[in-house]
């Protein structure tokens, strides 16, 4: 059974077509990389699926029940599917630890002595202790990243999306933050994940699917995508990367 | 005196490279500190006293003098505009608190999305139309005389209160606006990420966005305050005995314009010190954003 599920996923902007009829499927504990060029809808896709952004057509099942379930709420949904975004988005006007506690507290009404407690247990995995009463401006961009990844994980959700989380760090940063995600890897979460590091990709992910034009033109295994590529349209966009040095 | 150290670290052999010391402290030279101080403050002596030579030498400065600056007429009016100032300084008060709290709301319901605000939404944009398209001067006069002639049964009847009413009534849509900007100066991700968490558009507004867009505009918010404390005078036209009223009420018994003067002094007193503390408060926050950007 798929734990994410999307069928023929259609999404405009305006008159502009963003999605158009998608089918993706992520299993149990599956890493999947979407991959291509700027505007070909992958974060689009990645947003729809925890209705970010309201798919205009088509079905989103998490574990096989519609994402627009009643069952979910406006809350249940979110509390199951986390998303770490390309810059960060922590709250600038509060501490890591009430950045952190905010939803636990005013969403699944948690106390603030709970909330903190299991916090601190969260930022302690990621050796982020001491900057608990810190305020994002004042961490570099990877640490920001890493307290939006215990942010993300607060409510111990069963999907993590991720949305071109590196394309923001200096590149001596990068590691750091491909690090967690091989780490939540081997912890068994199941993750799409949105990147440009196409190295990354191939180490990390299950399954690679490269859109282009809101539609995914190609899927498979990593290693078969990146050697082998069967669409024309792949291998054009992998000889752009590699010509950019970046692969 | 500084050369003395260098052959020490010269002696530490060539293998380990120091940095250059740190330059000498500029020390405090008396000379050189107040060579300018003092030609700049006899200039401003030459040129100032120059102008007021120019003018006291005019041939009706003793008239002018007599009508604008008569001690005596001053010393007489001070205890009667102070005694008005006060309650400028009240209603200012009163005012802007009331018109932080008004304005906020109502860019609140202004800014949330949600299709069943719609009503209200549109409710906000014409009050802020109606609000900002009308005279200041012109509600003062409609709330502080109209509505106490009309006796309403359980309402305040004073000139004073709907006076209030008026200009909480007209600064509250300048402010609305300037809180709005603030909201809509948030970035989106803010609301993305808020959202992403469960947090319901109500929520992502009290705990989220309100708190940047605050200090968003609080430069801006500055200078509002500053133009609310002039602007209170205005009340003095329904009769409320403020500062300008008593300074008038001076005037009216002594043909003699003294007592305003007292009045803008005191106003300048207050005035100036906000102003100062609007350009520190805009300073600083651009300070911090620089800060952050870079």
């Amino acid at each position: 059974m798929p734990r994410v599920q999307l069928s023929e996923v259609t999404k405009y902007f305006g008159e502009k077509l963003v999605l158009d009829q998608v089918d993706l499927s992520v299993d149990l504990h599956e890493v999947v990389c979407l991959i291509g060029a700027s505007g070909s809808g992958k974060s689009t896709l990645l947003r729809c699926i925890n209705r970010l952004v309201k798919a205009d057509y088509g079905d989103i099942y998490l574990d096989d029940v519609p994402v627009t379930d009643q069952r979910f709420g406006k809350v249940g949904l979110h509390k199951r599917i986390g998303i770490v975004f390309q810059s960060y988005n922590l709250f600038p006007h509060l501490t890591v630890l009430d950045n952190l506690t905010l939803a636990p507290r005013k969403v699944h009404g948690k106390s603030r002595k709970d909330a903190e407690a299991s916090a601190l247990e969260q930022l302690d995995r990621f050796g982020m202790n001491s900057f608990a009463k810190a305020y994002p401006e004042q961490l570099s961009g990877g640490q920001q990243q890493r307290v939006a990844f215990v942010r993300a994980l607060m409510n111990k959700p069963d999907v993590l999306l991720l949305d071109e989380v590196t394309a923001a760090l200096d590149p001596e940063l990068v590691g750091d933050v491909l690090g967690i995600i091989k780490e939540l890897k081997a912890q068994g979460m199941t993750m799409v994940i949105v990147t440009h590091e196409m190295g990354f990709a191939r180490d990390v992910a299950d399954r690679v699917c490269f859109l282009e034009g809101g539609r995914i033109l190609e899927e498979g295994d990593p290693n078969r995508m990146f050697n082998d590529p069967q669409h024309e349209r792949t291998q054009a966009f992998l000889d752009r990367i590699i010509e950019a040095g970046r692969l | 005196m500084t050369d003395s150290q260098s052959p020490q670290t010269g002696s530490l052999g060539g293998a380990e490279r120091r940095p250059p010391p740190p330059p000498p402290g500029r020390s405090y030279n008396w000379r050189e500190a107040l060579a300018p101080s003092l030609i700049s403050l006899i200039s401003i002596v030459v040129v100032f006293g120059a102008l007021a030579w120019v003018i006291t030498s005019a041939e009706q400065w003793p008239r002018i003098k007599l009508q604008f600056f008569n001690i005596d007429a001053m010393i007489a009016a001070f205890p009667r505009v102070l005694q008005g100032f006060w309650i400028n300084m009240r209603i200012w008060l009163i005012v802007l608190v009331c018109i932080l709290v008004l304005g906020i709301a109502l860019a609140v319901i202004r800014s949330l999305r949600a299709p069943w605000f719609a009503p209200f939404r549109l409710m906000v944009i014409l009050y802020i139309d109606l609000f900002r398209g009308l005279p200041a001067l012109l509600l003062v006069l409609l709330f502080g005389f109209g509505i106490p002639a009309l006796n309403l049964p359980g309402l305040p009847s004073s000139s004073l209160f709907w006076g209030a009413v008026a200009m909480m009534l007209s600064y509250s849509a300048y402010v609305c606006e300037i809180y709005r900007s603030g909201i809509d100066a948030v970035h989106e991700g803010q609301w993305a990420a808020a959202k992403s968490l469960g947090l319901t558009e109500w929520q992502t507004m009290i705990y989220a966005v309100l708190p940047q867009a605050v200090r968003n505009v609080m430069p801006a918010m500055m200078n509002i305050v500053v133009a609310l404390q002039k602007d209170v005078a205005l009340l003095s036209i329904i009769g409320v005995r403020d500062a300008v009223r008593e300074a008038q009420i001076y005037t009216a018994s002594t043909f003699n314009y003294s007592s305003l003067i007292v009045a803008a002094g005191l106003f300048l007193l207050a005035t100036i010190p906000m102003a100062r503390l609007a350009d520190y408060v805009t300073r600083r926050d651009r300070a911090r954003r620089l800060q952050v950007g870079g």
